[in-house]
């Protein structure tokens, strides 16, 4: 049964995938890729990945497609007329495609019990001591934020690096003009959806509380820093959706997102310094409790809520930078 | 007991899936954006509540019929929402609701007066 739904999502995927690149309007190719990344959570929650399909459901679905549209109203929304140049491109793309298909020969069946993964000694070792190491029962979490921790303090590094990124490229250019941001005007906005800003203003604080669930409760269930971190930033997504870009700078300024995005990973890093100050290893957590199980969960939740800060921040930033790019280029416009 | 609540909770379940079925072919064959928008929100409405009540007679009172429960006011709060805002949207975009060719109703007058 669940191979059929296997088969079922796979097929969609491909379908929507097609889709997208046999269309035209940009517009409908950013629901599409939606539509797409929407499939993915359903096949990652088949595969049992919940914490995964929680990530991809915010962010795919929800955030880039945002990105994608504010992007497309600042430069147009229908393709390009091709230039004549299509034989490299082809040939490129299909010695990729080959390479890949040719790539997948070696990787083990899907599902196989004797697959590397499954009969790793290391695996075996996770599975058998961290329930009674830790005492936290999502072993993702475990894996993740304590054996892992060196790995994803990296992966949180990148998160950081893509929000300085956004900023250095497109962000700084902004904050010159801060006159022509009202010239859009928010009420026009106001008088027209009040329908859509009644329920919206509703459903934020339960996104942000729904969020903040995901973040203490990534122990215990799917979830942790950044599920919750995305979600978060969604919530925050709505409300700059529904009151304007303007508003949410004023709810969230963007200079304390920045400092927000170096925040979560000075309390990561500086978890695992404390960690070396009380003579253990970088990121070892069992020095910060007398207990280890005990300090294995602070340093989790304590590193968790580095990674929510910081995803929160990088995505909600990314989100205000693009679309106030956007105030500014229409803001130019109307003046010329 | 059980097998009266399985019967139900079954008929519901395939009602919801005939729903959603009918809900796609109007989808497809219905002429303009806003009949096809009525076909989708069966499907949201009547097709969702159909499955989620099956499932909820599954479930009982337990958790999982609580976020059933939660789940349904949650669709009926944003596909209503989403569905307002798309009509308006497209209606405000100049897109106008499709008339069969050859009768003349209304707005068509009203349109051969304006030009």
């Amino acid at each position: 049964m669940v191979q059929f739904l296997d088969v079922i999502l796979l097929t969609f995927l491909a379908v929507v995938a097609f889709a997208a690149v046999r269309m035209r309007d940009l517009f409908g190719i950013a629901m599409l890729l939606g539509v797409f990344s929407f499939l993915s959570a359903s096949l990652f929650v088949v595969l049992d990945a919940a914490d995964v399909a929680m990530t991809e459901a915010a962010v795919g679905a929800g955030v880039s497609t945002i990105l994608v549209l504010s992007t497309l109203a600042a430069t147009g929304k229908t393709v390009r007329p091709r230039s004549g140049r299509w034989k490299l491109p082809l040939f490129v793309t299909v010695m990729v495609g080959a390479a890949l298909a040719y790539g997948t020969l070696d990787m083990p069946r899907y599902g196989d019990p004797s697959a590397p993964i499954q009969v790793h000694p290391i695996a075996k070792h996770y599975i058998e001591v961290s329930p009674q190491e830790s005492g936290i029962p999502n072993m993702v979490t475990t894996l993740l934020a304590f054996y892992r921790g060196f790995d994803t303090l990296g992966e949180t590094g990148v998160v950081f690096t893509a929000g300085i990124g956004v900023l250095a490229l497109i962000g700084r250019r902004r904050r010159q003009d801060g006159t022509a941001a009202e010239a859009l005007g928010p009420d026009v906005v106001a008088e027209r959806h009040i329908i859509v800003r009644v329920v919206g203003k509703m459903m934020i604080p339960l996104v942000l509380l729904f969020a903040c669930y995901v973040q203490a409760h990534g122990d215990y269930g799917p979830g942790g820093g950044f599920q919750a971190g995305v979600i978060f930033a969604s919530g925050l997504m709505i409300y700059m959706l529904l009151f304007g870009i303007d508003a949410a700078e004023r709810l969230v300024p963007p200079s304390v997102l920045q400092r927000l995005i170096a925040l979560g990973l000075l309390i990561y890093g500086g978890i695992g310094v404390v960690n070396i100050l009380q003579g253990g290893h970088f990121l070892d957590y069992r020095t910060l409790s007398s207990d280890a199980a005990h300090g294995i969960h602070y340093g989790v939740l304590g590193i968790e809520l580095g990674v929510g800060i910081t995803v929160t921040a990088v995505i909600t930033t990314i989100i205000f930078t693009f679309t106030g790019y956007l105030r500014r280029g229409s803001a130019t416009q109307q003046e010329a | 007991m059980d097998m009266a609540l399985d019967v139900l909770s079954w008929i519901l379940l395939a009602l919801g899936g005939a729903v959603a079925v009918l809900s796609g072919v109007g989808l497809l064959r219905f002429p303009d954006v806003y009949s096809r928008m009525h076909a989708a929100s069966m499907l949201e409405s009547l097709g969702a509540f159909c499955v989620l009540l099956g499932l909820f007679l599954q479930a009982g009172f337990t958790v999982v019929g609580a976020k059933l429960a939660i789940l349904y006011v949650f669709l009926l709060l944003t596909a209503a929402t989403a569905g307002h805002a798309l009509a308006k949207s497209t209606y405000e975009a100049g897109v106008k609701p499709y008339e069969r060719p050859g009768r003349r109703t209304d707005s068509q007058l009203g349109e051969g007066s304006n030009g």
